[in-house]
């Protein structure tokens, strides 16, 4: 075998194997990017109903009912909320450590039918005084918060929906 | 007094890295033996420094010296001296000493047992980590200085995060480290290769150590790393597919096909350009992974250190280093002339291959990582990439690889028939069969996990074949004990680092068996999984030495008797108002039980369950791997052209 020919069988078949991979790679974009959301987003824009996508906000202060489902299995209901919306969600499963009435959370799951999020996975961070990004982007956003005046409130205060409800502010956060 | 010292000590290192980086360059180029001669003793002082100022940092931790602002932010006197100390690098100032000090210290490895390098060679690999090392340091020195003093003292420190307070992760980031590191050398051997403009069969035999040694530490701390996240995390999965996880994972990709194409230079002076170009981009994706854990541009559970200024700084170190690496392949990769000719059927071409799916593997999970951030940055859209992409693009491309894997092994050199290697493992396709009719036949028909079965069984057997056929084991069974202590031991590293995929496999598909369920107990009640009785005795408080904890205590049973007692904790740190899960485990290697607490309401305690079959064996196959490349390391034929640094082949 010549040196060229060689070299054109290594050239295809690296053309192959990259190809393959990106073809893979789009395919696999296609169906599996999981957008985030904001409860005002799915309000403007209803997701379709299969398809998972990550709902971000606080937990509305005074939502969260704990339950035990048919099946045995405990379940909890909590709103998630931006300020301007609020969407209920119901997730059967351990809650993270930090999960807390008025505090910034992350979920992952789908939209049901009767517009109840499904959430597989709840996710709230290790620290006290942290907002995810995302959900900070949200707030500010849905006009609760100019970043140009200052540091985001604490986060207890937030609940805008039922504001006698809303639980003081703590002392050490930032 | 000492951070003083410390902080002079990094500022002296830079010193000596920068004369490192300059003089024996100068003299490499102008044929000065003198100047030339001044690497090693410059790269012995070079470490000699950077160990004092780590020292300094870690006397600062374990006295707990609260005018330092790195302990008061990450230290506290109520810990355990071993978290005092592997605090040191538990935050990113600290990390990033120890950093350049392994640097300095692969630097010194270099001088010390690189004697019987070509001089000029020695000299410019010593210069390019010097390079590497000068960015580092300044990076230390500008943006994170770890002396840092505060007046007036704290009274005492904030703690460190308490999810890191674990012996897992205390000793993962220095193993990474090791990984990424080793990659800087077989790095600087490609930029000085690339400034020689020659590649020889000596050039890949001083590489290849370097490689396997990179290459065993990074599997060991990416097992760690997913050891503790299945431990400590309490979510019951062992890699998620998170930014940093999968940061790990790209050198981890091309540091394995480095390592297989350099036994191609090395045994048939073939693929030259290809493997210096695998040499850059293996750092160059340790560079990037240091970038995004460093920068904190991901969003991740991981990153606990994170400052967009220092990502600037990290992201002009990747830019030079890289741009100016790619820059000189481009302009001397022509003149590396490859020299050995194969046919497309053989040994060669199955590391073609090997590296050809690495690499579009690594290419995947490179656009699944960074396409999240570019979509930020660009279009302004927030989304996340979550496991079901990576399964869906990885498995096409990790299935023809695992299949080719065995054969390739039994190709011969140059020109092969593919017939005589299919009858060889004849067998280990019959194990991979019965394993696929034994899982479908008792786990159910669950294709996927059967699937990986079967593939384990297949690499697992075709590691035995290889040795048996290496050995003649069944044509001439007496001879064969003679022929095994003649075998070298790169032969017996190489199947076994194979094998030790095949247990990881194992452990995968044995996960992808597992069954969980979430529970509300009182105590005294029980819940049935997997055959076995979980019964809640009791929830009590206990304290430890800076937390108190929930501490429930489950007996599970089979059949009557008592199996395992099952402690989960959630744990509640005063310090920084931390609360912690700490999931119980107890494993016969054949499966984990494993418990986790969460919440308390009406007198019930809610508890998570999982079962996982095989689940240590991922973790274990691990281990076995890096054991491979630890034989491959200590065989005679690599430790005679360039040694690895000592208590390179010791698993943690």
């Amino acid at each position: 075998m010549t040196r060229k020919r060689r070299r054109l069988y290594v050239l295809l078949l690296c053309a192959l194997g990259l190809g393959s991979a990106t073809a893979l790679t789009l395919t696999a974009f296609r169906d599996n990017l999981v957008f985030f959301r904001s409860p005002s987003d799915v309000v403007a824009e209803p997701p379709p109903p299969a398809r998972a996508f990550r709902l971000g906000g606080l937990v509305e202060t005074g939502s969260v009912e704990r339950a035990t489902g048919p099946d045995g299995r405990p379940t909890v209901r909590f709103r998630v909320t931006d300020g301007a919306h609020a969407i209920p969600v119901a997730y059967s499963g351990v809650l993270p450590d930090l999960f807390r009435e008025g505090q910034g959370v992350v979920t992952l799951g789908h939209l049901g039918a009767d517009g109840v999020f499904r959430a597989s996975e709840v996710l709230a961070r290790h620290d006290e005084t942290y907002m995810p990004p995302e959900v900070a982007e949200a707030l500010k956003r849905a006009g609760h918060w100019n970043p140009a005046q200052g540091g985001a409130p604490p986060a207890a205060g937030w609940n805008t929906l039922d504001p006698a409800r809303a639980a003081p502010a703590r002392s050490g956060g930032s | 007094m000492i951070p003083e010292l410390g902080h002079f000590a990094l500022a002296l290192a830079c010193a000596v890295a920068l004369a490192q980086g300059v003089l024996p360059l100068v003299g490499a180029a102008r044929g000065d033996a003198r100047l030339i001669a001044l690497a090693p003793p410059l790269a012995a002082a070079q470490a000699l420094a950077a160990f004092a100022a780590f020292v300094a940092l870690a006397w600062s931790f374990a006295v707990n010296d609260t005018t330092v602002l790195g302990v008061v932010q990450n230290s506290h006197s109520a810990k355990p001296l071993l978290y005092k100390l592997t605090g040191t690098w538990g935050n990113h100032e600290g990390s990033m000493v120890l950093w350049v000090l392994i640097l300095a210290l692969c630097g010194g490895a270099v001088a010390g047992f690189g004697r019987r390098l070509p001089g000029a060679l020695q000299a410019r690999v010593l210069a390019v980590l010097a390079w590497i090392a000068v960015g580092f340091l300044l990076f230390i020195l500008a943006t994170s200085n770890p002396f840092r003093r505060v007046w007036p003292p704290a009274p005492d420190g904030q703690g460190l995060n308490p999810v890191l307070q674990d012996p897992g992760l205390a000793f993962h980031p220095p193993l990474l480290y090791l990984g990424y590191v080793g990659f800087a050398v077989t790095f600087a051997f490609a930029v000085a290769a690339l400034l020689e403009g020659r590649v020889d069969a000596a050039w890949g035999r001083w590489v290849r150590p370097w490689a396997l040694a990179a290459w065993a530490f990074l599997t060991l701390g990416i097992a760690l790393g997913s050891w503790w996240a299945y431990y400590e995390l309490g979510w019951g999965g062992f890699w998620f597919w998170d930014p940093v996880e999968n940061a790990s994972l790209l050198p981890w990709l091309a540091g394995t096909a480095l390592l297989h194409s350099a036994i191609v230079v090395e045994k048939r002076e073939a693929l030259k350009v290809w493997t210096v170009l695998l040499a850059l981009l293996a750092f160059a994706l340790s560079l990037l992974g240091t970038f995004l854990v460093r920068s904190g541009v991901l969003n991740s559970v991981h990153a606990f250190a994170s400052d967009p200024a220092r990502g600037v700084f990290i992201l002009v170190l990747l830019a030079l280093y890289v741009g100016g690496g790619f820059a000189l392949f481009a302009a001397r990769a022509p003149a590396l002339a490859p020299a050995g000719v194969f046919a497309p059927l053989s040994r060669e071409g199955a590391l073609v291959l090997n590296n050809l799916f690495l690499c579009s593997i690594g290419a995947v999970v490179l656009s699944g990582t960074l396409y999240p951030l570019f979509a930020d940055l660009v279009l302004g859209v927030k989304i996340s990439v979550g496991p079901p992409f990576f399964h869906t693009a990885i498995l096409p491309l990790a299935a023809p690889l695992l299949l080719a894997m065995p054969i390739g092994t039994l190709l011969p050199w140059k020109r092969a028939r593919l017939w005589p290697v299919l009858q060889r493992l004849w067998w280990a396709a019959l194990a991979a069969a019965g394993a696929l009719l034994l899982a479908l036949a008792l786990a159910g028909a669950r294709v996927w996990p059967a699937l990986g079965f079967a593939a384990a069984a297949w690499l697992i057997g075709g590691a035995a074949a290889d040795l048996a056929d290496r050995l003649a084991l069944f044509r001439r069974p007496a001879a064969a004990w003679a022929r095994a202590r003649g075998l070298p031991r790169a032969a017996w590293g190489a199947a076994l680092a194979h094998a030790g995929l095949g247990l990881t496999l194992a452990g995968i598909a044995g996960m992808g068996l597992a069954t969980e369920a979430l529970v509300a107990l009182r105590p005294g009640e029980s819940a049935r999984l997997a055959g076995y009785t979980w019964r809640l005795e009791a929830v009590r408080d206990v304290a430890g030495p800076n937390w108190s904890a929930r501490r429930a205590t489950v007996t599970v049973g089979r059949d009557g008797a008592v199996v395992a007692v099952l402690e989960p904790e959630r744990r509640f740190f005063p310090l920084g108002r931390q609360t912690t899960t700490e999931a119980a485990i107890a494993t016969d290697l054949l499966r984990d039980l494993y418990a986790v607490l969460g919440e308390e309401r009406d007198g019930a305690a809610i508890l998570r369950l999982h079962h996982n079959p095989l689940a240590p064996w991922i973790w274990l196959g691990a281990a076995v791997m890096a054991l491979g490349g630890g034989l491959s390391l200590s065989d005679r034929r690599v430790r005679v052209a360039a040694p690895a640094p000592r208590g390179a082949t010791v698993p943690a």
